[in-house]
């Protein structure tokens, strides 16, 4: 039988991972260029609304004005930006993952704001959406969608957050069968201080981890106080409190001892829109960044002039967009996959084909989750300093997007969590035939012991296309050698796999940007600025991946001729230039002082 | 007293996209410029949407242009209009051939009411509606404001600037002037242009924005309406503005002097 993807004439599509197998630029990817006239016109909706609605009231959202946030909530529900992942016959919209991305995307020109919507429209509805019972979804999808019911997503606890499964909280049926009766507490729960709603995960005697919901008011069930950040400050996030709290027996969500898939899902999800999220944060940073500098003088000119703070430019806005091409192409990739079900729209069929496209690309999440998060850190920062001792004070709106940025690094699962993911979930993947790690070792094995390594080919983008290659070759050296090392008791080797999740991550990004500038070539020439900031990025990044391929190595093989040869080895898969980096900076900076 | 209203929806050059002018003066460059609904034009919208919501009727949005303006004919569809009307020009228009076009269009629709942006914020004629109103003979008011604040309640509830009377056949349209507020009475059909402070437009929903696509836009060449679509006013030559200098700091008031009556030569 034909595959719905032959049956429509499409390419098969590459499986999660597949960014180290297939060549650079051999498959297409979506970009920016590819959004319909509806998603381009959601975006102009969606930043309209964030710059009127929620810009314009950033003070009053930073001092905690609740009431605020809740009818902003509700506006954004009246304009339809709090359903684009739920099913029609809820009051949803039913839009595929793109287009779901890019409103995240302009929620994100404010952290408070971006956090209390992605609790409410992401890890606060969707476990609904998925896991939830007609009954479920009846009650209380409509009323999500519109804003008028606030919810929240409260998985960690006091002694649990990254081992989320190590959860305290438990739940005993009732002797009449009629109700749960909760048991513990939850720790950092967004939107805890104003919400109606609360997906609660507990433990079925101790044992069966699952999924609750838990309305506000339920007896026994208390919200403790706001917790007092570093930043973020304006959205909500408290402890929740259980004593012998009841809630109906229908308000278990999902299957019992099944909570692991609803919060793991959940969560994959949650990571692919915070990566997004944060690389539009890198591109609002930019702008004030830039804005700031053109208008401040230091010597006699504007401090945009200085070599080093256009280095700081260029390196941003070359960053942002190897990140967007991260962002498009892993949000295409669900949506093609998606649309290869033959499921029908809002049926359970189909949500599960839903949860297992998001599922097969959570190596690409949690890279975006990861790479997304330290741009940010990285731009926050630099756009900080440009704006000198200004942007120590709270006049400048640099300084809450600094403060703002960092717990980005911290939830929907810890970097550190997200890095063991990536190389953890090749791995097993490759254990079950899902991905074929054996064969790509092999033939990267070859392809060094016969000296034929990717070459210098003709057209644009030459070297990078190479250094894209190469970034693959060390990845799948390191990986391979660990393996043959350490077996099974890699797992234990978490400086080992935290390297590798570094040149995974710097192999997607280059992937990502190389691929999306040759796409976008035009009569053969790709645009002076794509191509200006591809090879910068490039270099950066090669860079980087040679440099952990070694520490991988080193932490790998402790003979020292063994490690010398692994390292003679590691040499030969690295390009080192030559690029004019500063001619290269000078052609993104003109732009980027142009546009802004 | 259901009304039905033609509204206009003219496609501009964003203000927020760097507008730089062609080296040989011909025009703008038109690269990496961006696009939007003309602000003014989307207050008449949004007028309209209130007087519609109020009275009940039809909204009709009209543009003239390319392809592309079909993009703005949506985008005033996702606020709420109807149907659109797309008369298909290229090239240049001055405001008596944009009138000349809206009413044959006025001529076909017969509409009681026609709501216009007072300007486009590209040429920023502010001619359109008053040509319109005297080809058609009918009565104008121009400037459309009202007397609330943008915050006030009645704004919140999106109530109407414009009055119907009771029997539908006059409204009352309040205009700002030089010290003070005017009130003028006008019987239907008749021509408004809005001013910026009549209304705060509603945002183009998401599902607005979906359900525009199905909304029905007839394309009308405009040469089968039977116009004269030669412009009377010429754009010679565009040029930028000067670039202002850099200041200077001044010593005292007689140096100041100095520079105002012997540099400047202003005093
Ligand atoms: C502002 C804010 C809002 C939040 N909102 C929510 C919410 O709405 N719902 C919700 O459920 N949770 C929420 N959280 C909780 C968040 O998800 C957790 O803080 C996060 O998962 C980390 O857990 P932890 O704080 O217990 O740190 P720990 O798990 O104790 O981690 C401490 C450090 O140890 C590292 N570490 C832990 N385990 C490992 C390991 N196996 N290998 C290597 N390193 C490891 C971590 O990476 C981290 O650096 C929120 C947190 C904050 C700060």
């Amino acid at each position: 039988m034909a595959s719905p993807a032959e049956k429509m004439n499409l390419p098969p599509l590459p499986p999660g991972g597949g960014f180290l197998i297939a060549p650079v630029g051999s498959e297409r990817i979506r970009t920016a260029d590819d959004f319909t006239d509806d998603q381009r016109a959601f975006l102009k909706t969606a930043e309209k609304f964030a710059v009127e609605r929620v810009l314009a009231n950033a003070e009053r959202i930073e001092h905690k004005d609740f009431p605020l946030l809740r009818r902003l909530l509700r506006e954004a529900g009246e304009l339809g930006l709090l359903g684009l992942d739920v099913p029609e016959a809820y009051g949803g919209l039913a839009q595929d993952e793109t287009s779901s991305m890019l409103v995240t995307e302009a929620m994100a020109k404010n952290g408070s704001w971006s956090v209390t919507f992605g609790a409410q429209a992401g890890i606060g509805t969707l476990p609904i959406v998925y896991f939830g019972s007609e009954a479920q979804k009846q009650r209380y999808l409509p009323r999500l969608v519109s804003g008028e019911l606030v919810s929240a997503y409260a998985l960690s606890e006091a002694s649990s957050g990254s081992d989320a499964l190590g959860a305290r909280t438990k739940a005993v049926l009732s002797p009449d069968g009629k109700q749960w009766v909760l048991n513990g507490s939850k720790q950092w729960i967004t939107n805890a201080g104003f919400a109606d709603l609360f997906i609660v995960f507990a433990k079925i005697d101790g044992e069966g981890f699952s999924a609750f919901i838990v309305e506000k008011g339920a007896p026994g069930f208390t919200v403790g106080p706001e917790e007092h950040k570093m930043g973020i400050r304006g959205s909500s996030t408290c402890a929740l409190v259980f004593e012998d709290a009841t809630i109906p027996f229908e308000n278990l969500l999902g299957e019992p001892g099944k909570g692991h898939r609803v919060a793991f899902n959940i969560l994959n999800i949650g990571r692919l829109k915070l990566g997004v999220a944060c690389v539009a944060g890198c591109r609002n940073a930019i702008q004030l960044a830039v804005q700031y500098g053109k208008d401040r003088k230091a010597f006699g000119q504007a401090i945009t002039a200085f070599g080093l703070i256009r280095e700081k430019l260029a390196h941003m806005v070359a960053l942002v967009y190897a990140g967007e091409a991260m962002s498009y192409r892993t949000t295409g990739l669900i949506d093609d996959r998606i649309a290869l079900s033959s499921a029908k729209r809002g049926s359970l069929e189909h949500d599960k084909d839903v949860i297992a496209a998001i599922e097969e690309y959570n190596i690409e999440a949690s890279i975006l989750k990861v790479w997304g998060s330290e741009a940010l850190s990285q731009v926050a920062d630099e756009a900080l300093q440009i704006h000198g001792g200004y942007g120590f004070v709270e006049e400048y709106a640099i300084e809450r997007v600094y403060r703002d940025n960092r717990v980005n690094r911290i939830f929907e699962g810890t970097n550190e969590i997200n890095r063991m993911l990536i190389p953890g979930t090749m791995l097993k993947r490759a254990a079950k035939g899902q991905f074929p790690l054996l064969e790509l070792a092999r033939s990267v094995g070859q392809a060094i012991a016969r000296g034929e390594l990717p070459r210098i080919g003709p057209g644009p983008l030459a070297r990078e296309k190479r250094m894209a290659e190469l970034n693959k070759y060390l990845m799948v050296h390191a990986l391979q050698t660990a393996v043959d090392t350490f077996g099974p008791a890699l797992s234990d080797r978490q400086e080992v796999l935290g390297a590798l999740a570094d040149i995974a991550i710097e192999a997607y990004a280059v992937d990502s940007a190389v691929a999306r500038a040759l796409q976008s070539a035009r009569a053969g020439a790709v645009d002076p600025v794509a191509e200006a900031c591809v090879k910068l990025y490039a270099l950066e990044s090669h860079e980087r991946a040679y440099a952990r391929a070694k520490k991988a190595i080193r932490a790998t093989v402790v003979d020292p001729s063994a490690c010398r040869g692994h390292l003679s080895t590691l040499r030969e898969l690295f390009d080192e230039g030559p690029a004019d980096v500063t001619a290269l900076r000078e052609i993104i900076v003109a732009r980027t002082l142009e546009s802004v | 007293m259901a009304l039905k209203i033609l509204v206009t929806a003219k496609r501009v050059e964003d203000p927020e996209s760097k507008i730089r002018v062609k080296p040989d003066g011909s025009g703008i460059v038109t690269e990496g410029v961006n696009y939007k609904l003309n602000p003014f034009d989307e207050i008449a919208i949004e007028e309209a949407l209130r007087l519609k919501e109020k009275h009940g009727g039809e909204i009709v949005v009209a543009s003239i242009g390319g392809d592309r303006s079909m993009t703005e004919i949506r985008a005033a569809l996702a606020m709420g209009a109807d149907r659109g009307l797309l008369v298909k020009h290229e090239g240049p228009m001055d405001p008596a051939v944009v009138s000349a076009i809206l009413a044959k269009l006025v001529e076909r629709e017969k509409p009681d009411l026609i709501v216009l942006g007072k300007q486009a914020i590209d040429g920023d004629q502010n001619q359109t509606g008053q040509y319109l109103a005297e080809l058609l003979g009918l009565g104008q008011a121009t400037f459309a404001s009202k007397v609330e604040s943008l915050e006030s309640e009645a704004e919140q509830k999106r109530q109407p600037g414009l009055l119907l009377s009771a029997d539908g056949k006059k409204l009352t349209v309040l205009r700002e002037v030089d010290g003070g507020v005017e009130s003028l009475e006008l019987s239907l059909p008749a021509v408004v242009t809005t001013d910026l402070r009549l209304n705060k437009p509603r945002f183009a929903s998401l599902p607005g924005i979906m359900k525009a696509k199905k909304k029905e836009v007839k394309e009308i060449p405009a040469k089968d309406l039977g116009v004269d679509l030669a412009p009377r006013v010429l754009v010679k030559k565009l040029s930028e503005p000067p670039r202002r200098k850099g200041g200077v700091k001044v010593a005292d008031v007689d140096e100041l002097w100095g520079k105002l009556h012997g540099e400047a030569k202003v005093l």
